[in-house]
């Protein structure tokens, strides 16, 4: 009898999202899809508002990454109010925005590392649900959960001091920033009294890869042979190749590591990545023009940003680098949970980041906003902790939004994601009689290496929440079951 | 000199010259009596019923009301406060007030005192009214959205020739601000500093120049509206 699975909601991941999967009479995986199930609408309600008011409004997106959303928009306005792109700031506001944009990817990380996947890394794919979960890790594992927390509080600080709150700040204003850094502001993270300081956070990242590594070692097979596929990569790069989270230029490699977007200012964006839409998801399908949407679709985020740089500017994150880019023999690394191996070589290059930028006097500089000659439009990209995120806006004569495109980093990684979960799917349902949790836990592992932001933050702890249907080839329900 | 005259406010004794409006006469003895459409060097009018108090056991407003020998004031009781939240919620509930994104938060007089009331929910439907922006003065941005109707840029913004520049449009439920766009198009910095101050809301803003002050220097960032009153107690 033909079967439909049905993970609804997925888990550990942010925000809302189902998965099915279709099987056959002789249980084939005959199809299989991660559903995107709500729908938002920022790109149109945002019209008619003035531009300057942007920034803040469409960081509401998210409530995990909003400082993205939050920077894109004011790097696209940067542009509106005539202050250019990247270099046209001021030291002390692109500083600042930069200390802020590494605050939130070092907080976003941890949380994603040791709340969302460390669950199934330290008590396996198939270990008792009662215990695969945060509140696991924090009863079995104290010292590693203590530094998870302490790690994204953080950078949950440095978020504070830079753009005023925790979540939803206003920090970034077109043409630069709303304030600097004091001293005593600063030496909150340098001095250790109130909160470990910036050379702990050091520390704990490294220690974070020499876990992950170690477990890599004792369970090399499950991690290198995870839903691995072949798939093109793309991100931000600084202009000399370098890891650059907040500006850069536009650069995309094949599975072989050949660039196939070569190095286009962020600017000429639509000239080279289209949307694809698809009836059955909220989500579109973005894809690189040149090679259609069949063939050009692509992987964004940790793993994708380590597969298109030459390097990682920072000395203890490039050792680390080189490490990883060895395993693959310099090759696109194309195995999905070294996604995470990426994400905390990341996490401790954004900790290095931090120091220098705490240590930098212009972040004490009085000159916060730039503004130039009055344009229509504003293209910001930045890298987000889970990719490449696109904002687009036009603004009329009389200040008010008439177009706005946003290409959100999950977006980009939408059919990665599919067929993660068509591969998982096939490689552990295929002729099973039996669906068990241990199974579909799995297919949700897969989902959760991208670490999908599916909109605002949402999470489950403890049982997975799970219906299972059996269908007929009619579509209706035979039985169902929740576990 | 004034006469002095002796009044009473929830049975504490106070003092206050003769001809003194209650809010302020409140205010010079440290009892803070909420208002929203009122405004120090403006008449008042009384329109938005926040300042609502019990003199001799009858409802007025205390921004329109002068104080006078002998007065019995019933500000603080559960009456009051409910009407006064009532009133704020009705204006949550008649607007469309995002918060999250208007500029003004942190500095909105309305905002202010929906914290200090500890409004949550409004009791009201929402009515989610088609409003509209009027966005083509060159300093100017006006967002009916936010509107409270509380008439303080009519009252108080007028040119060097005391003309006003601004005036109420439509009527019934459709009634709005609307701008002499003819007075206003060359308006001066200061004159559009002064419309955008005196707006207790965010409906009335100066043009690319949002979210300048950081969290933390804001107007109620630091202490809820009314505890400057109450502290200079």
């Amino acid at each position: 009898m033909a079967t439909k699975v049905v993970i609804d909601p997925v888990t550990r991941v942010e925000g809302h999202g189902k998965v099915t999967i279709h099987l056959d009479d002789n249980g084939a995986v005959t199809q299989s899809r991660l559903h995107i199930v709500e729908f938002r609408g920022f790109e149109r309600f945002v019209k008619g508002r003035p531009y300057w008011e942007v920034p803040v409004l469409v960081q509401r997106l998210c409530g995990i990454c909003p400082v993205s959303h939050h920077l894109a928009a004011a790097k696209a306005t940067d542009q509106i109010v005539g202050a250019g792109t990247g270099d046209g700031l001021s030291p002390t506001a692109e500083k600042m925005r930069r200390l802020m944009h590494y605050g939130q990817i070092f907080q976003s990380h941890a949380l994603h590392f040791f709340h969302l996947s460390s669950p199934d890394l330290l008590f396996g794919i198939d270990g008792p649900i009662a215990t695969r979960n945060v509140i696991g890790v924090a009863l079995e594992h104290k010292d590693l959960a203590v530094q998870g927390v302490m790690m994204r509080k953080f950078g949950q600080e440095i978020i504070k001091v830079t753009a005023g709150k925790k979540i939803h700040g206003t920090g970034a204003i077109p043409g630069g920033i709303n304030k600097n850094l004091s001293l005593e502001e600063r030496d909150k993270f340098l001095d250790g009294k109130d909160l470990p300081n910036v050379d702990q956070m050091i520390d704990w990242s490294q220690g974070a890869i020499d876990f992950f590594l170690d477990f890599h070692k004792k369970n090399q097979d499950m991690l290198d042979n995870f839903s691995v596929f072949p798939s093109n990569h793309l991100s931000l790069v600084r202009a000399d190749g370098a890891l650059d989270l907040y500006h850069g230029v536009l650069r995309a490699v094949d599975s072989e590591g050949k660039k196939i977007v070569n190095d286009v200012p962020c600017q000429e964006y639509y000239d080279h990545i289209g949307e694809g839409v698809k009836s059955w998801s909220y989500m579109k399908f973005p894809f690189i023009l040149s090679l259609g949407q069949e063939n050009g679709w692509y992987r964004v985020g940790p793993l994708a940003r380590l597969n298109t740089v030459d390097f990682i500017p920072t000395p203890l994150a490039q050792k680390r680098f080189e490490e990883f880019r060895a395993y693959s023999n310099g090759k696109p690394s194309q195995i999905c949970l070294h996604t995470h191996w990426a994400r905390l070589i990341e996490t401790l290059h954004a900790a290095e980041v931090m120091k220098d930028l705490l240590n930098d006097p212009d972040l004490q500089g009085a000159e916060l906003v730039r503004t130039g000659t009055r344009q229509e439009e504003g293209i910001g990209l930045i890298e987000a902790p889970r990719g490449t995120l696109f904002h687009h806006y036009r603004a009329d004569e009389n200040d008010q939004i008439t177009m706005c495109n946003l290409i959100v980093s999950t977006t980009n990684n939408n059919e990665p994601m599919n067929r993660a979960v068509n591969n998982v799917a096939v490689s552990q349902m295929t002729g099973q009689k039996e669906i068990t949790e241990p199974m579909m836990n799995a297919v949700e592992v897969a989902i959760r290496a991208y670490d999908p932001c599916l909109s605002c933050a949402t999470h489950a702890v403890g049982r997975m929440p799970l219906e299972v249907s059996l269908v007929d080839s009619d579509g209706a329900v035979i039985a169902e079951a929740r576990t | 000199m004034a006469k002095i005259v002796t009044f009473s406010i929830d049975g504490q004794k106070c003092m206050a010259e003769e001809g003194q409006y209650l809010v302020d006469a409140a205010e010079t003895n440290g009892v803070y009596i909420p208002t929203l459409c009122n405004m120090t060097g403006v008449p008042p009018q009384g329109s938005c019923r926040v300042c609502s108090v019990k003199i001799n056991g009858k409802l007025t407003t205390a921004c329109t009301t002068k104080v006078s020998e002998g007065m019995e004031v019933i500000n603080e009781s559960e009456e009051i406060q409910d009407l006064r939240k009532a009133i704020i919620e009705l204006l949550f509930a008649e607007g469309n007030h995002f918060c999250p994104s208007c500029e003004q938060s942190g500095n909105c007089e309305l905002q202010a005192l929906a914290y200090r009331f500890q409004v949550l929910v409004p009791r009201f439907p929402y009515l989610f009214p088609e409003r509209d922006i009027e966005a083509s003065n060159p300093k100017l941005f006006k967002d009916h959205n936010r509107s409270i109707l509380c008439k303080r840029c009519i009252r108080a913004i007028t040119d060097e020739r005391g003309r006003r520049l601004f005036a109420f449009g439509k009527r019934g439920d459709r009634i709005g601000i609307s701008i002499d766009t003819k007075l206003a198009a060359n308006i001066s910095d200061e004159l559009a500093d002064r419309a955008a101050e005196v707006c207790p809301v965010g409906a009335i803003i100066r043009k690319g120049r949002g979210f300048a002050v950081p969290i933390g220097q804001r107007r109620y960032d630091g202490q809820p509206i009314g505890a400057d009153v109450e502290q200079a107690k």
